[in-house]
């Protein structure tokens, strides 16, 4: 299976220079950006390992590129890579961009557990087939 | 020391019927202070009927006025409680019409409660006699007011911060054949819609609990596609579960269902009116959902220029209750709504302050004063060969509804799910690498199209599909180009 979060899981993976240009985008709008990895895919989590600190008044995306590329010769292929893009401006202080930039070859996907109740109420939890091993051998 | 202004002049309280002009309705010199309402109104008078004297008629009867003199005024601060019309403008190319704007003491209204700024509003004065027509065109609420109001429990920052979706409009679609599909059936369009890429699915306005289909079922039936969805593609995903009914009491049953099985949104009609909705807007404050509003019946009164209110009206009327979606148009789709209006209604939905702007019906100043911003949902008649005008038009922090345009495709509901987000990501791609996509959008979407098939199928079953007809409810103004 493919997870489908971030922005442009639906399309081809993005090359370097399309990674380039959305970070380009994001430093026009003065929005700081952001690598995070993971080996848990689970939807909810929220929390991805950060990959240093936010970089913050960049003016260049290749500061960003050069990163992601320290980034990629530890975790590619196993773990989850994504670039965010963080604005400040009052009223939103949040994400305005979010997308997975690598991912690990295989993606096993994901357990639906169902516990059944009274009245056919079922409590569902999603389980990543990965998380059954230990955080850092998981991919 | 009575409470009778320097402008009341001897005689005012007499017994009898005095033009509501010279009842103090009336002042071209009054200053609006920062905290007082302001409404505007399009007045049509009766023939041989005084424009100035019809705007002091409304500010009457929206206020404190009878049709005759009462001694009992002079028992309160009676000209503090009068509604004052300050200003009347023809109205532009509309013989007849009249702007009249009118400004009303904070202390008229309820703090906090939609039902009484509107009974205020609009509760008497439209069926007015000497007026032909009357339009409520737009209010601002002042800061003082609007902080009296909860807003939205959610709001778009924190709807994205909770679902994991940034920089893209999430995608929606409501399920068809609206009526007669069984519990069992109708899940299986939603698992298959959001499995193939949707954000969101809906329950259409009248989905409540019918024969077919009992309300219990239908949620649990839906949450078990939500959640098979979500195991299959490791994406938060979401289902409007219409919990519109009858009774308030039915209502929070039905929510508090919806809360138990883990769903993530609920929905409520327009219909259910304003009270029940800022009951539902707390309901779902206290319970961390998402309010969906689908704006059941307002075009009974929207959609005339002259007569009824103006959806801007409505727009604010919802922030301040506190829904955090809001249908408000698609310019392209099916129902009624011109460019520059439909913009309007836009930013009142998702500004923190929105400028007077004319040219998009927009006419007041409105400070929401932190208020959360509420997410427009752009729902009737649009598909995935509209996606360039779709993102121009309505930005990207939106809800776009393919409902037709998702089960309609010809290779399944999944395939049409699948031909939409691709049609957007690839969108939302080429607009940040600064590409034109009005210009460009059908040759991005067929690029995109090569690697994949659904889409290449939806461009070709729907690309002669459009709905161009004239809006009526259009800006009377226009901007006007000024030499700098």
């Amino acid at each position: 299976m493919r997870i489908t979060q971030g922005t442009y899981s639906f399309l081809p993976d993005l090359t370097d220079e399309q990674i380039a240009t959305q970070i380009k985008y994001c430093l026009g709008n003065g929005w700081a950006l952001n690598i995070e990895f993971t080996d848990d895919p689970h939807p909810r989590n929220t929390y991805w390992e950060m990959w240093g600190t936010p970089m913050f008044d960049l003016g260049d995306p290749a500061a960003v590129m050069y990163e992601l590329a320290e980034c990629r010769k530890v975790h590619a292929g196993r773990a989850y890579i994504r670039v965010s893009a963080f604005d400040a401006t009052p009223g939103w202080e949040s994400l305005r961009l979010s997308f997975i930039v690598d991912r690990p070859r295989d993606e096993p996907g994901f357990m639906l557990e169902r516990k059944e109740g009274r009245g056919r109420m079922i409590a569902y939890t999603t389980r990543a087939y990965a998380a059954d091993h230990p955080a850092g051998a998981r991919y | 020391m009575n409470n009778v202004s320097d402008k009341a002049r001897k005689g005012r309280y007499d017994a009898g019927v005095m033009k509501y002009k010279e009842m103090g309705y009336f002042d071209l010199d009054y200053q609006p202070k920062d905290t007082d309402v302001l409404a505007l109104f399009r007045i049509t008078p009766q023939e041989g009927v005084d424009p100035e004297e019809a705007a002091a008629a409304v500010a009457g009867e929206s206020s404190t006025a009878t049709w005759t003199v009462v001694w009992t005024d002079r028992l309160t601060a009676c000209d503090k409680y009068r509604a004052k019309c300050y200003r009347v403008d023809p109205v532009p190319g509309q013989e007849g019409q009249y702007f009249a704007y009118i400004a009303y003491d904070l202390d008229l209204f309820e703090p906090g409660s939609v039902v009484n700024l509107s009974a205020s509003i609009i509760g008497n004065v439209f069926g007015f006699k000497p007026l032909k027509a009357l339009r409520l065109e737009d209010m601002r609420l002042p800061v003082a007011y609007v902080k009296t109001f909860d807003g939205p429990a959610t709001g778009i920052v924190v709807e994205r911060e909770r679902l994991d979706k940034f920089g893209r409009p999430l995608l929606g679609a409501t399920v068809k054949p609206k009526l007669g599909l069984s519990g069992r059936n109708y899940g299986r369009v939603v698992y298959e819609a959001l499995k193939g890429g949707l954000d969101f699915t809906k329950d259409d306005e009248n989905i409540n609990s019918q024969p077919f289909m009992h309300w219990r079922d239908r949620f649990l039936y839906c949450m078990e596609a939500v959640n098979r969805a979500q195991a299959m593609t490791g994406e938060v995903k979401g289902t409007y579960l219409n919990v519109s009914a009858a009774t308030m009491e039915d209502m929070y049953e039905r929510a508090e269902f919806a809360k138990e099985l883990g769903s993530a949104i609920v929905m409520i009609d327009l219909v259910i009116g304003y009270t029940a909705i800022q009951s539902m807007a707390k309901w779902a404050r206290r319970n961390d959902m998402i309010l969906h509003l689908h704006r059941a019946g307002h075009s009974t009164y929207t959609r005339q220029k002259a007569h009824g209110v103006s959806f801007r009206v409505i727009a604010k009327w919802m922030r301040l209750a506190g829904v955090d979606h809001i249908h408000a148009g698609t310019v392209v789709g099916k129902l009624e709504g011109d460019p520059f209006t439909t913009r309007g209604y836009y930013d009142i939905c998702r500004e923190m302050y929105n400028p007077m702007r004319l040219e998009h019906g927009v006419f007041f100043d409105q400070d929401w004063a932190g208020l959360r911003r509420m997410m427009p949902v752009a729902s009737g008649g649009i598909h995935a060969g509209q996606m360039h005008q779709l993102l121009d038009l309505l930005g990207e922090d939106c809800v776009l509804q393919f409902g037709g345009g998702t089960i309609g495709h010809p290779m399944g509901i999944a395939a049409g799910a699948t031909a939409n987000r691709v049609a957007l990501e690839a969108m939302v791609l080429a607009r940040n690498e600064g590409r034109d996509i009005l210009a460009e959008g059908p040759e991005i979407l067929l690029t995109a199209a090569k690697s994949c098939t659904p889409l290449a199928q939806a461009l070709d079953v729907w690309k002669d599909v459009s709905f161009n007809y004239t809006s009526t409810d259009t800006p009377d103004f226009v901007p006007t180009l000024t030499p700098a």
